[in-house]
């Protein structure tokens, strides 16, 4: 076993011991299917979470988003995110690259996907802490329609902001519970604003399952 | 049962591990033939959830078996990664706000390895003072510093609640090995099985009497089972099973009936006060299955345990005079 498996294996087990990291399937089941899971987003734990949920074989191939600037500021960060979850690194801002042309932020996970791999996306763009998840993002939408083959399973995190609160370094062991709903998918020819309403929809009719 | 108590102590660790582990095992063959027969659904569904409550119940008696096996240390970590499950499940039931988040994590990762590692040394009085007199200060102290007076006092009284059942109470079930009864040296291990042994006895007769006798419930809007027809039963089970074991107790067989039925009698009303939490805390299924945020149902399990060995403790320490 090499050193990042071992350290996977040990945050795991940790992120069980501290939130029990229930995994809940309902409409959907844990194979090996390329995926995007969209969740609520309320906590930093939220990724180390839905990992965790997931069953072992699924873990490899299951992707999470880093910020570039953030996550690979430090040595330990970045080797965190490269080599336990392979993270896809994005850019928060829009650079211009050498010829002028914007660099289309979406770029590496349309990548990632091309290559074959499942991606956890966070829609709503940032941490909330209200009862409701935000508006989501339009991001869901272009990948829904540039991998019209890719299942979309929406994903509620439940208890998180319990565990770690905006602001606290250290979790507070909460049995948290992790719900994968049935897949949705695109209709043809459904506007932007509706699929992202849809999806969000998706996402917060899983709270009352557990 | 005279010459039983003359045996040693590994000849009475073997004969124990026969008759525990020979019940379990006559429990679930016979389960499994019943199981073969045509049955309705609603029999169907009762037999799965007394396989679910029997594969427990194997997982606990292994569980416990073994650490109880490994001496001191192995029982002390045992009950602590217990109280910690229990207290997690707790808090999970409670509704706690953002400014408790210090208090929990003092709870969780100083209070109750300090109250284990208390036990373990053996320090009896710190260990009997410490949650009472200065965690009792400490908590409130520390939520106040976090600037959120909501609910105060309900908030402080939920947490050293909390800890008091799942950790005080827990940590007295290992804390039997501490006492240096008379005439007992080198035993107390034996004590802490009669305990948990006694403890379930009075839950399985309960829980038989509440489904054979259906008397009126004594409180219907917390639990419909329990009667005080059923709590007797209780009670009488666990004495019996007090008086068959009292050849690996420093009592006498009348003192093993009392202690059995007090400790029976304990557990099962401290599980009927954790049934009254959990309806405040709005959960419908009590035993097994998700219920909220897929609570495990431990601190259902372990309730009776964290009343009973308090009192049991005290129970044998003024029967000793020590």
């Amino acid at each position: 076993m090499t050193l990042p498996e071992a350290a996977g294996l040990a945050l795991a087990f940790v992120a069980r011991l501290v939130t029990g990291a229930q995994g809940h399937w309902h409409g959907s089941t844990p194979k090996a299917e390329q995926r995007i899971y969209f969740a609520n987003h309320q906590s930093h734990f939220d990724w180390v979470l839905i990992w965790a949920a997931l069953p072992h074989d699924l873990r490899a191939v299951t992707r999470p988003i880093a910020a570039r600037d953030y996550w690979t500021a430090t040595p330990l960060k970045h080797w965190i995110t490269r080599e336990i979850f392979n993270a896809v690194y994005v850019s928060r801002q829009r650079a211009k690259d050498g010829s002028g042309e914007d660099e289309d932020p979406l770029e590496p996970l349309m990548e990632a996907l091309r290559h074959g791999d499942s991606l956890v996306i966070f829609p709503e763009g940032t941490r909330g802490h209200a009862a409701e998840p935000a508006p989501f993002k339009s991001g869901l939408f272009a990948l829904a329609e540039a991998f019209p083959d890719v299942q979309l399973i929406p994903t509620w995190i439940d208890n998180v902001q319990r565990v770690m609160p905006k602001g606290e370094v250290v979790p507070v062991p909460i049995l948290c519970a992790v719900v994968f709903g049935a897949p949705i998918a695109l209709a043809g020819g459904e506007d932007r604003r509706a699929f992202l309403d849809r999806a969000r929809a998706a996402v917060m009719a899983l709270r009352g399952v557990v | 049962m005279g010459q039983l108590r003359a045996l040693t102590v590994s000849q009475q660790v073997g004969l124990l591990f026969v008759v525990l582990f020979g019940l379990l095992a006559l429990v679930t063959i016979v389960a499994f033939g019943r199981s073969l027969r045509n049955l309705s659904p609603a029999q169907t569904a009762q037999r799965e959830r007394f396989a679910i409550e029997l594969r427990a119940l194997w997982l606990g008696a292994l569980l416990f078996w073994v650490s109880w096996a490994s001496g001191p240390l192995g029982s002390t970590l045992l009950f602590g990664f217990v109280s910690f499950f229990a207290l997690r499940e707790f808090v999970t039931l409670t509704h706690t706000r953002r400014a408790d988040h210090r208090a929990l994590l003092l709870a969780f990762f100083v209070i109750l390895p300090m109250q284990y590692v208390l036990v373990g040394t053996s320090l009896l009085n710190a260990f009997t003072v410490f949650i009472p007199v200065y965690v009792f200060f400490a908590i409130p102290v520390i939520s106040a510093l976090a600037n959120d007076p909501f609910r105060f006092l309900e908030r402080t009284a939920k947490i050293q609640w909390g800890i008091t059942v799942t950790v005080y109470g827990m940590s007295h079930a290992p804390a039997l090995l501490l006492l240096d009864l008379p005439g007992y040296h080198e035993r107390g291990a034996f004590l802490v099985l009669f305990l948990v042994l006694v403890v379930v006895a009075a839950q399985l007769g309960q829980e038989y009497a509440s489904r054979r006798l259906r008397r009126r419930p004594v409180a219907r809007a917390i639990s419909r089972s329990f009667s005080w027809r059923a709590f007797g039963a209780g009670a009488g089970a666990a004495a019996i099973v007090g008086v068959l074991l009292y050849w690996v107790t420093p009592f006498k067989p009348l003192a093993a009936l009392a202690m059995g039925a007090i400790a029976g009698a304990a557990g099962t009303l401290g599980e009927f006060v954790m049934m009254a939490l959990k309806r405040d805390a709005g959960v419908r299924n009590l035993r097994g299955g998700s219920s909220v945020t897929g609570a495990v149902g431990l601190l259902d399990r372990v309730a009776p345990l964290c009343f009973a060995a308090p009192v049991f403790f005290h129970s044998v320490r003024g029967y000793f005079g020590i």
